[in-house]
């Protein structure tokens, strides 16, 4: 397992920790998921008060590696006054950092993305830019300080899973010593067990989970193809051909009929 | 005769004077506010009796006990209106609709035209929907006046003073029912922002409540009649009640033009923001110390649950029922 800013994760398993049912069901389906990571978002449940900090104690008791995120930033302002209040309130220099271009899709505003980058790192945070899968860009964020890339599979909340193989396998192979997440779009277990099979370090997901009938079973699930992902990409599978391969020899074998 | 002295003046501690008084107790309400006001969270509530629909994402129980709530609402205050209600979304959020359709039940599907058969004035904008025929809808506002009345006529005194709850206990049987206020003693309960709108819009005319849903922002209109709508409701999770934020008025309003065009003519009569008492699970608790009960938790279901709430801390003072959502931590 890939180190992230220096720290080891049990698993390729972040979390989101919006949209439950209750935050008894969150509090289980990180039980449950084993994810080693939640993402919390600061904006909504923010305020001059600070009056969000019920909430937020919920999400420290739940004794995992808090990444505060920019949810719903526009603009690299917002973004950094967003990040400054995160690590005032979570004490972590940790920083999912989302600046949004586009209102439908929610797609990333990457020139943004890349200015609030070099803010953030030179004043000491460690950025987890959530990127398209742009090799320009990805290289750009690198430059800007970042050591873990984000790339979105879908559109957030989308359930579309991994839009664009070809681009996040041109990532994978590009960078092969950056932490890569898989970042929003995500909707089945098999989207997260294909993006781990593919080589990336790890997913993070939210609505998958939350918006699931069943939030804890869901993140169980999510938990299980992970690995089974994982653990495909490390036993280095086979590589696929056009032609019929029997696994048992046909030569020689005795014709019954 | 029992004596009980309940704290807070709200739906649940309106709702359990109502409840012990007709046991037969003699009830004395202490609140924080003069009379029925916007001092009180429920002042600001939906007013929907839609069990069936909280079902979506709320647990079991609430779908249950709160079925309880029309008839009681209506036998108490007869402020209850029984029009059903009517879940819609936009062509492009079908799949929001199914899902709502798949976590709740007791609805029937409704094609566009029956749509527009039951509403009019969502005129051929929705070819879907869901329609839950038996589910009610009151005006907060109205129905506790009415039953702040019947109490009064019943004999229950109002006083208006802060009042300590452990004091009150040490000189007789207690409920505090003070929602969020409780949080100085129940270090479990939180609050849950919501905002809300009071519009008027006499060129639309509806005869239920509305959820129109939506990924991002849902959004439920209900109507109060003379062409004045409630819209609500935001939940965010912080206890900051003081102001409403600009992105919610835009996301709320934006919604309701959604529905219907004719909203974006409408004159913002009010804008409310409270926080709603919740516990973890989001289910009510009733907990018990000697001659305090704790009645709390409500969430965004206040009219909802609080009869139910109410009957079982009437059937804990007089039958020594255990009621089914008593919770072990002490009081």
């Amino acid at each position: 397992m890939r180190s992230f800013y220096g720290v080891d994760l049990p698993n390729g398993f972040m979390l989101g920790t919006a949209q439950y049912p209750s935050p008894a069901i969150l509090a289980d389906a990180f039980k449950r998921s084993g994810a080693g990571v939640a993402t919390v978002s600061l904006r909504r449940e923010s305020g001059q008060d600070r009056a969000g900090q019920d909430f937020w104690a919920m999400i420290r008791d739940l004794g995992v590696q808090v990444l505060p995120n920019t949810a719903g930033c526009h603009t690299v302002k917002e973004a950094v006054t967003t990040a400054h209040m995160a690590r005032e309130v979570f004490g972590t220099k940790w920083i999912k950092l989302e600046v949004i271009g586009e209102e439908d899709t929610l797609q990333p505003d990457v020139f943004g993305l890349v200015e609030a980058a070099r803010v953030l790192s030179e004043d000491g945070f460690q950025v987890f830019p959530y990127t398209t899968e742009d090799l320009v860009v990805a290289d750009k964020l690198l430059h800007a300080g970042c050591e873990v890339l984000m790339p979105w599979g879908a559109p957030i909340g989308s359930g579309l899973g991994l839009n664009n193989l070809f681009g996040l396998r041109a990532m994978r192979a590009h960078f092969p010593n950056v932490p890569l997440v898989i970042d929003a779009g995500l909707g089945l277990p098999s989207q997260a067990a294909q993006a781990m099979e593919l080589g990336f370090d790890a997913v993070l997901l939210n609505t998958a989970v939350a918006k699931a009938g069943d939030p804890a079973a869901m993140a169980e699930a999510f938990a299980t193809a992970i690995r089974a992902g994982q653990l495909a990409y490390d036993a280095d599978p086979m590589e696929p051909r056009d032609m019929a391969a029997p696994s048992t020899p046909v030569i020689g074998k005795a014709f019954l009929e | 005769m029992t004596e009980v002295t309940i704290i807070g003046g709200g739906v649940a501690g309106m709702c359990v004077a109502r409840v012990l008084s007709d046991r037969g107790a003699s009830v004395r309400v202490i609140e924080r506010g003069a009379g029925v006001g916007a001092h009180m969270c429920s002042w600001w509530a939906g007013g929907m009796l839609a069990p069936y629909c909280e079902g979506e994402s709320a647990e079991e129980p609430v779908v249950r006990l709160g079925q309880e709530a029309a008839g009681w609402w209506d036998a108490a205050t007869g402020a209850v209106t029984r029009e059903g209600s009517l879940v819609i979304s936009a062509a492009r959020d079908q799949s929001d609709l199914k899902r709502f359709a798949r976590r709740t039940n007791n609805f029937t599907d409704v094609s566009g035209k029956e749509i527009d058969a039951l509403e009019p004035d969502l005129g051929g904008r929705f070819s879907k929907g869901l329609f839950f025929k038996d589910e009610a809808h009151l005006a907060p506002r109205t129905a506790l006046a009415a039953l702040r009345e019947g109490l009064c006529a019943d004999g229950v005194s109002f006083e208006q003073r802060e009042a300590d709850p452990k004091t009150e206990a040490a000189k007789g049987l207690t409920v505090d029912c003070r929602g969020f206020a409780a949080h100085d003693a129940l270090k479990d309960l939180r609050g849950v922002k919501g905002e809300m709108l009071v519009l008027r819009c006499p060129d639309v005319t509806l005869t239920r409540p509305i959820r129109l849903l939506h990924p991002r922002i849902p959004l439920y209109v209900v109507p109060r009649g003379d062409g004045v709508f409630m819209l609500g409701a935001t939940m965010i999770e912080s206890s900051g009640s003081a102001f409403v934020t600009a992105r919610s008025l835009l996301e709320l309003l934006s919604a309701a033009y959604a529905l219907n065009p004719a909203f974006g003519e409408a004159e913002v009569l009010e804008i409310g923001v409270d926080s709603r008492p919740a516990f973890p699970d989001n289910l009510p608790r009733i907990r018990r110390d000697g001659n305090l009960i704790r009645a709390n938790g409500l969430f965004r279901h206040g009219f909802l649950l609080a009869p139910a709430v109410a009957r079982m801390v009437g059937e804990l003072i007089f039958d020594g029922t255990e009621p089914e959502v008593m919770d072990a931590v002490a009081a």
